[in-house]
């Protein structure tokens, strides 16, 4: 049923009517949000923590002056942040529908992170109540290489939250939660009828909620008779938690930001997936006249190999498809270029849509966008979650090779070294000095075999060493 | 529905034991607690006030002694020894009455044994182990603390312990000062007449001049809930703070609820509010009162129910926890079940005047309170006063607050010496020792506005934020907010509500002003430390727009 991808094909007749008169009953509203999931990019929008000052790097939201299910439009202040200099209200930069709060009232958020969901219209209200299902699932915020459509690369996500409307007051007794279960619940969207109570007359406990939400429970005030007990967090799919080396004697210990916290579970996930490289060695020297030609125009050598990855991959699917179950393949209609762009204190992969459909001037256009929000942080997670590819490029260094590890939900990763003048014999047995770079692809091996990654890179070098197509 | 919504209203008397607000103001305005302090542990700046005050002790003293005037027994009898009976007793003394005081239940009344004072005990604990529990604060002060922990019983003895001593202050204080103490249940048995004595054997019969009656409230719990004192219990119970449940639900989210929130959250229990009106914090300013949700409820374990009367509470049993019947407040129908480990009734307080002999002079209360006019005097059924016959404090019920019958008391003993006096209660300042605290005093802005619309006039509204104060900010407490209620016409101050470090101490500067009379365009040249937490109030008379047109001269002296 989750395969099924829907793209809004959601009966625009039916649907917004039944929701309307709110009588779809959650279990349908769930279903057809999953429908939805596959398309989940379309029209839904994030609102996020701005940076209300230079040296924020949090806000906390004061209030939402507008709930989840309002519409909003253009300019309408939807949220009240403080910052660490003031209270601010924040303007939504889009018409909408207001379907999920991501941070609820009274909790921080880091500057960037996204803290709502906006649906253009009722229809997408659905995936996007899906979407911010898999935001408090999966990555946290800012999350590198996450994927977005599906959230079943990582560990089974726990039973989705029905859409209910925010309401102090929930009704049934069945499933009876503490104040903080329910607050946990929301937080993390976990559906409360759905979790088993542990605590006395089976309540359901925070502890229920941090265990069904896969979290590391925080640190509880101690009374001094009430030792918590140990949380039984179910480890079906969970990584191992590496063993916690004892402190170095006057080392500094510095915690892991958002990103990196993301960056470091990505990398670890990674080592779940069977992935092996393959290297191949590309004459440069008609790429260079051609980045020279092309670079007055503003486009850089990052595009040029995008664009040329961009075109090899279209003529091997396979090498943009990825595997997100460990059963089938999943090829991507797009093809979507990830570019590894270190940023101050993390690493962020801005990604070039489309890549292989437009041309390489709008490619760059896109690309000075993308690297100026990535700065400012102000990536939106699809422009940096979507890729279907990526390119890792640390050539500038002087780095002649190295390989690069695979982003969870992704086939391949590309690594390009730097283009040296290297001495080469041609077939006639004549040397010459040419401009040779080494690439070197990494790739998961359950989808993408030796051969197929051979002929992705032959392609790959044929476009390179002969670039008009590039320009085309 | 009228007993939720009065308990709402009603101001608990677990608030401050603050100084009594009057008018005309005495040069020395002491009550009981601050005259007893300054006895115990005066230190030697205050000398020269000590050495005042000891000097009109010394005069009051022997004139408790005197024979009370027209073959009465005593000027003043006062039933109940709470902080309001304390009161009145000593500024009668000090006004050379032959006073007596009878006291059923132990000196101290509901503030010093089972409010205020034991409550404050125990929010001082839980404001330290809020502070200590907050990593991220104490990290921002460069602070490292390990897993604060507390001992329940330790915590209890120093609410007890506090209560057993400023008790024996207030004893010591009237028996230093000569005041007679009468153990008993007191009965007025007809004009000027008291009997007191053991329930049922009241036997002694004394005649007064005047009688003032302070007997005080003791909590409400509204009709289909059960006390079993261990998990369904009143604030009497809660402060003996003999367990600490791992869910309490709290019924009424006024001062006592959500200062019991306050103490139980950061004890480590989770808290449901169950309040009948339709917001939390029904008596508090509305903006106020949505700080202080966003501050003091959203960010804690606590959730809530509003609109909704708890319409049976059963203690846990028979292996079954504490169930809460909760109806909607409107329609009365069943809403929903809460199974929690004990309930807190926080409904407020109903005025105690049972056995009193109310009927044995023509008076009726309403819904248990004594009716009494604007200065404290007693009506009978017909609407007339009833003459020499008093009630201050909470069984008036016009204002529950420990200082108000202190106030009250003073009042009705300015009267008895022959000056007239009407206390103006808008100037009786209130607070809520949340951490951190909210104080108030005079008109919300709704009411302020009710008013101006009625009588015609203009008001403002200003506001300054603890966000900007040196003092707040150096103490890492940024949160909260200052604002006041004033005429722009003349300056007068009408209302003052704040919510931030330390409101309570903060509050007196405007509740001053108000029982004054001091307006805006004067106080706002009066001088305050700095850096402190006071120039929040200061920011606040700047900010004030004042359209006297009277330019105001800062060599004139100002009245504060």
């Amino acid at each position: 049923m989750a395969t099924a991808p829907a793209p809004l094909s959601l009966s625009a007749s039916t649907l917004p009517a039944r929701l309307r008169a709110g009588a779809v009953p959650a279990g349908a509203r769930w279903r057809q949000a999953r429908r939805g999931r596959m398309v989940v990019r379309a029209k839904i929008r994030e609102i996020f923590m701005p940076a209300l000052s230079s040296t924020m790097t949090e806000g906390k939201i004061v209030s939402w002056s507008a709930g989840e299910g309002d519409r909003v439009s253009k300019g309408d202040a939807v949220v009240v942040v403080e910052s660490d200099k003031a209270d601010m209200d924040v303007e939504t930069f889009h018409d909408g529908i207001v379907a999920a709060v991501l941070v609820q009232a009274g909790e921080s958020a880091p500057v960037g992170a996204p803290i709502a969901l906006l649906a253009e219209s009722e229809e997408e209200v659905p995936l996007a109540l899906a979407k911010a299902q898999e935001l408090s699932n999966g990555q946290p915020q800012q999350a590198p290489p996450a994927p977005t459509e599906d959230a079943a690369a990582a560990p089974p996500p726990p039973p989705p939250a029905p859409a209910t409307p925010p309401a102090p007051v929930s009704a049934g007794t069945k499933g009876i939660a503490s104040p903080h279960a329910k607050k946990l619940a929301k937080q993390h969207r976990v559906d409360l009828a759905k979790v088993t109570g542990t605590g006395p007359y089976g309540r359901i406990t925070p502890a229920d909620i941090e265990a069904a939400a896969r979290i590391q429970p925080k640190s509880k005030p101690a009374p001094a008779a009430a030792a918590p007990p140990p949380v039984a967090a179910p480890s079906v799919g969970a990584v191992p938690q590496a063993a916690v080396l004892p402190p170095v004697p006057g080392a500094t210990v510095v915690p892991f930001t958002t990103m990196q916290a993301a960056v470091s579970k990505n990398m670890v996930e990674s080592l779940a997936v069977p992935a092996f490289r393959v290297g191949y060695p590309i004459v440069t020297d008609k790429l260079d006249e051609l980045y020279e030609k092309v670079k007055p125009k503003g486009v850089t050598m990052t595009v040029l190999l995008a664009k040329a990855a961009a075109m090899a991959l279209a003529q091997h699917p396979v090498v943009n498809a990825s595997c997100r179950d460990g059963k089938s393949f999943t090829y991507n209609s797009n093809i979507n270029i990830a570019v590894a762009v270190a940023i101050d204190g993390g690493l962020i992969t801005p990604v070039l849509q489309d890549a292989d459909k437009l041309d390489i001037y709008l490619l760059s256009q896109n690309w000075k966008d993308l690297v100026k929000k990535a700065r400012a942080k102000q990536l939106q997670p699809n422009e940096y979650s979507s890729g279907t590819f990526t390119l890792s490029n640390l050539g500038m260094f002087g780095v002649d090779r190295f390989d690069a590890i695979l982003p969870p939900g992704q086939g391949a990763i590309m690594a390009v070294g730097a283009s040296k003048p290297t001495v080469v014999a041609d077939k006639d047995g004549f040397f010459s000095v040419k401009n040779k770079m080494l690439v070197n692809v990494t790739a998961d091996h359950r989808i993408v075999y030796g051969a197929d990654l051979a002929a992705f890179l032959q392609t790959f070098a044929k476009i390179v060493e002969d670039p008009e197509s590039l320009t085309l | 529905m009228s007993l939720f919504a009065a308990s709402a209203a009603v101001a608990s008397s677990a608030a401050a034991y603050g100084y009594d607000t009057i008018r005309p103001v005495a040069r020395l305005r002491f009550c009981g607690l601050r005259r007893e302090a300054l006895r115990l542990h005066s230190p030697r700046s205050t000398l020269q006030l000590v050495a005042a005050r000891r000097s009109v002790v010394a005069a009051a003293t022997a004139g408790n002694g005197a024979a009370a005037s027209g073959g009465f027994d005593y000027d003043i009898v006062i039933i109940g020894a709470g902080v309001g009976g304390h009161g009145a007793a000593l500024h009668a003394v000090e006004k050379g009455l032959k006073t007596a005081i009878i006291e059923g239940d132990i000196v101290g009344g509901t503030c010093v044994n089972r409010g205020c004072v034991p409550s404050k005990a125990l929010l001082a604990v839980s404001g330290r182990m809020r502070e200590l529990q907050d990593e991220h604060h104490m990290k921002s002060l460069g602070l490292q603390v390990s897993s604060p922990g507390y001992d329940r019983q330790a915590v209890a003895d120093h609410a007890n312990n506090l209560a057993s001593k400023i008790r024996s202050n207030l004893t010591n204080s009237m028996k230093a000062l000569g005041v007679d103490i009468l153990t008993g249940i007191g009965t007025i048995v007809g004009k000027q007449k008291v009997r007191y004595g053991k329930v049922g054997f009241a036997e002694n019969e004394i005649t007064a001049r005047n009688i003032i009656i302070a007997t005080g409230s003791v909590p409400f719990v509204p009709k289909g809930i059960e006390i079993d004192g261990k998990t369904v219990f009143t604030s009497d119970h809660a402060l003996k703070l003999e367990s600490v449940p791992e869910w309490i639900a709290i019924v009424g989210s006024g001062y006592i609820g959500l200062e019991f929130s306050d103490v139980y959250t950061a004890l480590g229990s989770e808290v449901t509010f169950v309040e009948a009106l339709d917001q939390l914090m029904p008596g508090f300013d509305p903006e106020i009162a949505k700080l202080a949700q966003r501050i003091l409820i959203n960010p804690r374990k606590i959730d809530y129910h509003t609109g909704v009367f708890a319409s049976k509470i059963t203690p846990a049993k028979d292996g079954k926890p504490v169930l809460i019947e909760l109806i909607d407040a409107k329609t009365k129908e069943h809403k929903e079940t809460l199974e929690v480990d004990a309930a807190l009734i926080a409904t407020g307080r109903a005025p105690f005047t049972k056995g009193l002999g109310l009927e044995n002079i023509n008076v009726v209360t309403q819904r248990g309170f004594v009716p009494v006019d604007e200065r404290m005097q007693v009506m009978d059924a017909t609407g007339n006063v009833v003459p020499n016959l008093y009630c201050i404090g909470d069984a008036n019920g016009k204002l529950m607050l420990a200082h108000a019958a202190s106030a009250q008391g003073i009042s009705v003993v300015e009267q008895i010496s022959g000056r007239d006096n009407i206390l103006n209660h808008l100037s009786i300042p209130a607070a809520c020792f949340t951490h951190p605290e909210i104080s108030m005093v005079g008109l919300t802005e709704p009411q302020a506005r009710e008013k101006a619309d009625k009588e015609g006039f203009e008001i403002s509204v200003v506001k300054t934020s603890f966000k900007a104060n040196t003092k707040a900010l150096a103490e890492n407490e940024g949160d909260g907010l200052a604002k006041m209620i004033y005429r722009p016409d003349t300056g007068e101050i009408l209302g003052v509500h704040i919510l931030g470090l330390h409101a309570a101490d903060l509050i007196h500067e405007a509740s001053n002003a108000i029982a004054l009379g001091t307006h805006v365009q004067d106080i706002k040249f009066a001088v305050h430390a700095h850096p402190t937490l006071s120039e929040v109030l200061d920011e606040l008379f700047k900010a004030a727009k004042v359209n006297t047109g009277v330019s105001h001269s800062i060599n004139e002296p100002v009245a504060v």
